[in-house]
C-alpha cells in the first residue's frame, strides 16, 4: 500500500501505517454513550420496582445517578489525557498495570456484548410481541440486528454513530413527547401517582429492598462509559469526551425522572417490576395509539442503538487487546479502506450469535451488569492512583474532576452496594464470574504475557510517575 | 406481513455475512498482514503533546 496522508484531519497514516480514523466530534461521543444506555429507560430500570417497590426505583435512580456521575466525571478526566482505544484498558494499562488492563478489556468485552445481546433479543421479542403472529420467532430478527449493525460497523465509523445519532435522538425525543402528553402538572387526568404510591406500599420490603433494587438500577445509566471507547477516533479528545460524556449523563438523568414518574403514575408496582415494556406500556395505558406507536418503534430504535455502540465499544477493547499482543496480534488489523477493527468485529459477531440464540435474557443482563460494575470499581482505584502517580500539574488534562477524592470514595462504596444487591439476586453467576476472571488471569499471567512487547505497551509521553 | 419480514431479516442478514467475508479475504489477500496490523497507540499523542504545562 502507498503512503497516504489525509489532509485537515488528524488521521494517521504514518507511511505504511493504517490507522483508526479520526473523525468524531462531540455529538458522536454523545450518540455513542447515551445510545448504549438509553434503552436501560425502555427495559430494565423498571425491575427494580420488583425489588422494592416504586418508591425503592426512584431512590436508586438518584443514587445510581450519584454513581454515574462519578463515574463520567473520573472517566472524563483520565480520558482527555490517555486518548486511545480500548478506553479503560488503556487508563488500567498505563496507570495500574498489564495484569488488571487485561481484565479491564475483558469487562468491557463482556459488559458491551451481553448487552449487544440483551438488546438484540429485546428488539426480537418487541417485534414478536406487536406482530402477534403464530409461529413466529424472534430468530430472525435478532440475526438481522446484529448482523447489520456489525455491517455498519465494519464499513466505518463515522457513518456507525450518525445513525445512533439520530435513532437516539429519536428514541429520546419519544420519552419526552410522552412526558408532556399526559399533563405532568395535573395529577388526576392521566397520572395517579398518590394513588399509585402510596405510604402502605411505596416500599413494600422495606430498606433491604431499596438495596435490592440497585442491581436493576443500574440500567438508568449502564454504559455512559463507552464513550471513552471513541478516544482513538475523535478529532479532540480533551474537549470532546469530555464534553460527550457529561451531557450525555445530564440528558441521561433527565431521562430517568420523566421515564419513572410517567411509568409510576401510570402502572402499579407490581405490574410495573415485571413488565418487559414500561415506556411501551405506558404508552398503550394512555389510550392514544399514536402515543403507543411511538414508544413501540422507540423501543426498537433505543435497542438498535444501544447494540450499535456496543458492537463499536467491544470490537474496539479487543482490537486493543491485540495491538499490545496480550491476545494474538491477527486481531488488531485495521482495514485499509474502512479503517474500522475489521476483524475484531467479525470475530466478536458469531459469539453475540450464538449468546442471543441460546442465553435467555435475564442472564445476559446479570452477565453485562456484574462486568460493568467490576469496570466501575476499579475506576474508583485508577483515579486515585493516576492522581497520586501523577499530580495535577506534571501531566495535561483536558478535565479535571472537582472535588476529589470523594468521587471516587463514593463510587467505591456504591460498587460494593450493587454488589451485594447482586449476590442477593444472583450469587452464583457472581461467584461464576469471578471464579472465570481469576483463571483467565492466571492464564495471561504464566502463559500469554511472555508474547506481550513490553516496552511498547506504553505508550502516552508521560513524565516518570512520582515514586518511581 | 410479519412472516414475509422475518424471512426478509434472515435474507438480508445472509446476504451481509456473506459481503463481509467476501470483504474480509480480498483485504487479507491484498494487503500485507505489516500494513493491516500496523497500528500504533499514543502515535498522535507522540508527535503533538509537549507536556509543557
Amino acid at each position: 500500500m502507498t503512503a497516504a496522508v489525509d489532509t485537515g484531519q488528524t488521521t494517521t497514516i504514518h507511511g505504511d501505517r493504517v490507522s483508526l480514523l479520526r473523525v468524531l466530534g462531540p455529538a458522536h461521543v454523545w450518540a455513542l454513550g447515551v445510545g448504549i444506555v438509553l434503552v436501560g429507560e425502555f427495559t430494565g430500570w423498571n425491575f427494580s420496582a420488583d425489588k422494592g417497590g416504586a418508591l425503592a426505583a426512584l431512590i436508586v435512580c438518584w443514587i445510581v445517578g450519584l454513581l454515574y456521575t462519578s463515574v463520567a466525571m473520573i472517566d472524563s478526566e483520565v480520558t482527555s489525557t490517555v486518548a486511545a482505544a480500548g478506553g479503560q484498558y488503556a487508563q488500567a494499562k498505563h496507570i495500574v498495570g498489564p495484569l488488571m488492563a487485561f481484565n479491564v478489556a475483558l469487562f468491557l468485552v463482556f459488559a458491551y456484548t451481553m448487552l449487544e445481546v440483551s438488546d438484540a433479543i429485546l428488539l426480537g421479542d418487541t417485534i414478536v410481541a406487536k406482530a402477534g403472529v403464530e409461529g413466529l420467532t424472534h430468530n430472525s430478527f435478532i440475526a438481522a440486528t446484529i448482523v447489520v449493525l456489525a455491517w455498519l460497523n465494519y464499513r466505518g465509523v463515522l457513518m456507525t454513530l450518525n445513525v445512533n445519532f439520530v435513532i437516539t435522538a429519536i428514541a429520546y425525543v419519544s420519552i419526552v413527547i410522552l412526558f408532556f402528553s399526559v399533563s405532568p402538572w395535573t395529577q388526576g387526568a392521566v397520572l395517579k401517582l398518590n394513588e399509585l404510591v402510596t405510604p402502605g406500599n411505596a416500599l413494600p420490603y422495606g430498606w433491604i429492598g431499596v438495596i435490592a433494587a440497585f442491581q436493576f438500577g443500574i440500567w438508568y445509566y449502564l454504559g455512559i462509559e463507552g464513550t471513552t471507547q471513541a478516544a482513538e477516533e475523535v478529532r479532540s479528545p480533551a474537549r470532546s469526551l469530555p464534553y460527550g460524556t457529561m451531557a450525555g449523563m445530564i440528558t441521561l438523568l433527565i431521562a430517568a425522572a420523566m421515564t419513572w414518574y410517567v411509568c409510576a403514575s401510570l402502572m402499579p408496582w407490581e405490574y410495573l417490576g415485571i413488565t418487559y415494556y414500561p415506556l411501551w406500556d405506558a404508552g398503550k395505558l394512555t389510550g392514544s395509539p399514536l402515543l403507543e406507536n411511538l414508544l413501540f418503534i422507540a423501543t426498537l430504535l433505543a435497542a438498535l442503538a444501544s447494540a450499535n455502540g456496543c458492537i463499536n465499544d467491544a470490537a474496539r477493547a479487543w482490537f486493543s487487546l491485540g495491538r499490545d499482543r496480550y491476545l494474538p496480534s491477527w486481531f488488531s488489523a485495521v482495514h485499509p479502506k474502512y479503517r474500522t477493527p475489521y476483524r475484531s468485529i467479525l470475530f466478536l459477531l458469531p459469539i453475540a450469535l450464538a449468546f442471543a440464540f441460546i442465553a435467555d435474557l435475564n442472564q445476559a443482563i446479570t452477565f453485562s451488569i456484574l462486568s460493568g460494575v467490576l469496570q466501575y470499581t476499579f475506576m474508583s482505584i485508577n483515579i486515585m492512583m493516576f492522581r497520586r502517580k501523577w499530580p495535577l500539574g506534571t501531566i495535561r488534562r483536558g478535565y479535571t474532576h472537582p472535588f476529589h477524592p470523594l468521587p471516587a470514595i463514593v463510587l467505591f462504596c456504591l460498587c460494593m452496594v450493587t454488589f451485594f444487591a447482586i449476590f442477593l439476586g444472583f450469587g452464583s453467576q457472581l461467584i461464576a464470574m469471578t471464579v472465570f476472571y481469576f483463571l483467565i488471569s492466571l492464564w495471561f499471567h504464566f502463559y500469554r504475557y511472555k508474547f506481550v512487547r513490553r516496552g511498547d505497551q506504553f505508550s502516552m509521553p508521560w513524565p516518570k510517575p512520582q515514586g518511581y | 406481513m410479519w412472516m414475509g419480514l422475518s424471512y426478509v431479516c434472515w435474507g438480508i442478514s445472509v446476504v451481509l455475512a456473506l459481503w463481509m467475508l467476501y470483504d474480509w479475504f480480498k483485504v487479507d489477500t491484498t494487503y500485507s498482514e505489516d500494513v493491516l496490523t500496523s497500528s500504533r497507540e499514543g502515535e498522535l499523542e507522540a508527535v503533538s503533546e509537549k507536556h509543557r504545562i
